[in-house]
């Protein structure tokens, strides 16, 4: 199962919620991987703390000029929709940062005057915490473009029963990436008006991927009325609400899981696993039935 | 030579556009010859990323030496540099007026034109690269390729 904890607000919970959850299905004795698909930012190690395994460099492909073989005509330049190439009078400037990597300005030059080659974006690092496999993605700074990287680290990940990938918050590409191919995703949330309507942004993205999807509620007053008004009048689960508390807080300052600080709160990730488990597969048989 | 001032209006009078790459109009100017042109820049406006080099691309295929412009952003910058064209800052007012402060030797460079040359003509300038100037490679043309669009 694939499984991605997104948001569309920030700090809302995505890597509490993502962190506890690996570290309690592996209680449960299912084998875990846990992947860090918020490249820009990530902090899952922060409370997984993996012992490193393994360290891979991801790369994109830019265009290089030959200038020699240059003919300043332009074509490349007109065909480039993000402007990373700019053709002056005497020389063909590329811009790395603004490249996309599609190859096209290759393919439309018409002196072969431009070649390929890779430009270094980021890492992905590979890592054992217990019983979960943990892979994190590490954008390199400067570069602005994180799908390849958040690409390369969900490949790393090694094959397990749940994959658990903590995606980066938002509604735009990073987090299509992310999500894109899961069999489940956990939107987290919290109960003011941004977490609402980001939620809102984010069940949208959801529901034109055809993505089945859940909410947890963190930092939940009692009831959060708005937030569980617009889940049941939108038919949208919610499989957990986690308490809004100063011990969880102190215990996230310190860099430790909930499951590991708080013994007491436990129940409530065996909870959220089960209705999850009940969830992936009711999602299945009706897929099945619409199928059939 | 040729000046180009970015503008938000096509007249005369309009007022400076202090944003180079986005401005919505630049006004050219043959300071010889007195002839002037107004170039649209409405799609480089609106463009995602990548304004300044593209309006540099365009500016500089006009054969234009300088800017008379606001704030020039770091690709910009780079792209300037090497399509050796100088940019002045200019506080405000209209075109017409930044034309006349120009002349009057009493704008701020905010490009110097020197730059050019010692940027090279690598197979990569990006805008890291080009905080370091490169040597110029050896026994290449400096002359302008002339023939433009193929």
């Amino acid at each position: 199962m694939r499984i991605a904890v997104a948001s569309g607000k920030g700090g809302t919970g995505k890597t509490t919620v993502a962190a506890n959850l690996a570290v309690t299905l592996a209680r449960h004795g299912q084998t875990v991987a846990y992947v860090d698909c918020d490249v820009e930012a990530p902090n899952g190690h922060l409370f997984l703390k993996p012992i490193p395994v393994g360290e891979v460099g991801v790369s994109r492909l830019v265009p290089r000029v030959n200038p020699g073989q240059c003919l300043r005509c332009g074509a490349c330049a007109r065909f480039c929709r993000f402007n990373a190439i700019v053709c002056l009078t005497d020389r063909t400037l590329v811009y790395d940062e603004l490249c996309h990597s599609c190859g096209g300005c290759v393919r439309v030059c018409p002196s072969e005057a431009l070649t390929e080659v890779p430009h270094p974006m980021g890492v992905v690092k590979t890592g054992v915490a217990g019983a979960v496999r943990c892979v994190s993605g590490t954008l390199d700074v400067g570069e602005s473009t994180s799908p390849p990287v958040i690409r390369a680290a969900k490949q790393a990940a090694p094959p397990a029963s749940w994959v658990i990938l903590d995606a980066p918050p938002g509604t735009a590409c990073p987090m299509v990436e992310t999500v894109r191919d899961c069999d489940y995703v956990l939107l987290v949330t919290e109960p003011t008006p941004f977490g609402l309507h980001d939620l809102r942004l984010a069940a949208e993205v959801m529901r034109t991927l055809h993505l089945n999807f859940g909410v947890v509620v963190n930092r939940a007053d009692p009831g959060a009325p708005e937030t569980r008004a617009w889940c049941e009048q939108g038919r949208v689960p919610i499989l957990a609400e986690i308490p809004d508390s100063a011990a969880i807080a102190r215990a996230y300052a310190q860099g430790r899981l909930i499951v590991e600080a708080l013994p007491g709160l436990e129940p409530l990730f065996d909870q959220l696993i089960a209705r999850l488990g009940a969830e992936v597969h009711r999602e299945i048989r009706e897929e099945g039935g619409v199928l059939a | 030579m040729k000046l180009a001032v970015s503008t938000q209006g096509p007249e005369p009078g309009s007022p400076v556009d202090t944003h180079f790459g986005r401005a919505r109009f630049f006004r050219v100017l043959d300071t010889e010859t007195g002839q002037q042109t107004v170039l649209d820049n409405a799609d480089g406006a609106g463009v995602v990323q990548g304004a300044g080099p593209r309006a540099v691309q365009r500016l500089c295929r006009l054969g234009v030496q300088a800017v008379l412009t606001g704030h020039v952003g770091p690709k910009a910058r780079t792209a300037l540099e090497a399509a050796t064209i100088e940019a002045y800052a200019v506080e405000g007012g209209t075109a017409e007026e930044a034309v006349r402060v120009f002349m009057a030797g009493q704008l701020r460079a905010i490009v110097p034109a020197a730059g050019g040359g010692q940027l090279g003509h690598g197979p990569r300038i990006s805008v890291r690269q080009c905080l370091h100037p490169l040597e110029t490679r050896a026994g290449q043309s400096r002359e302008p390729a002339g023939s433009g669009s193929a």
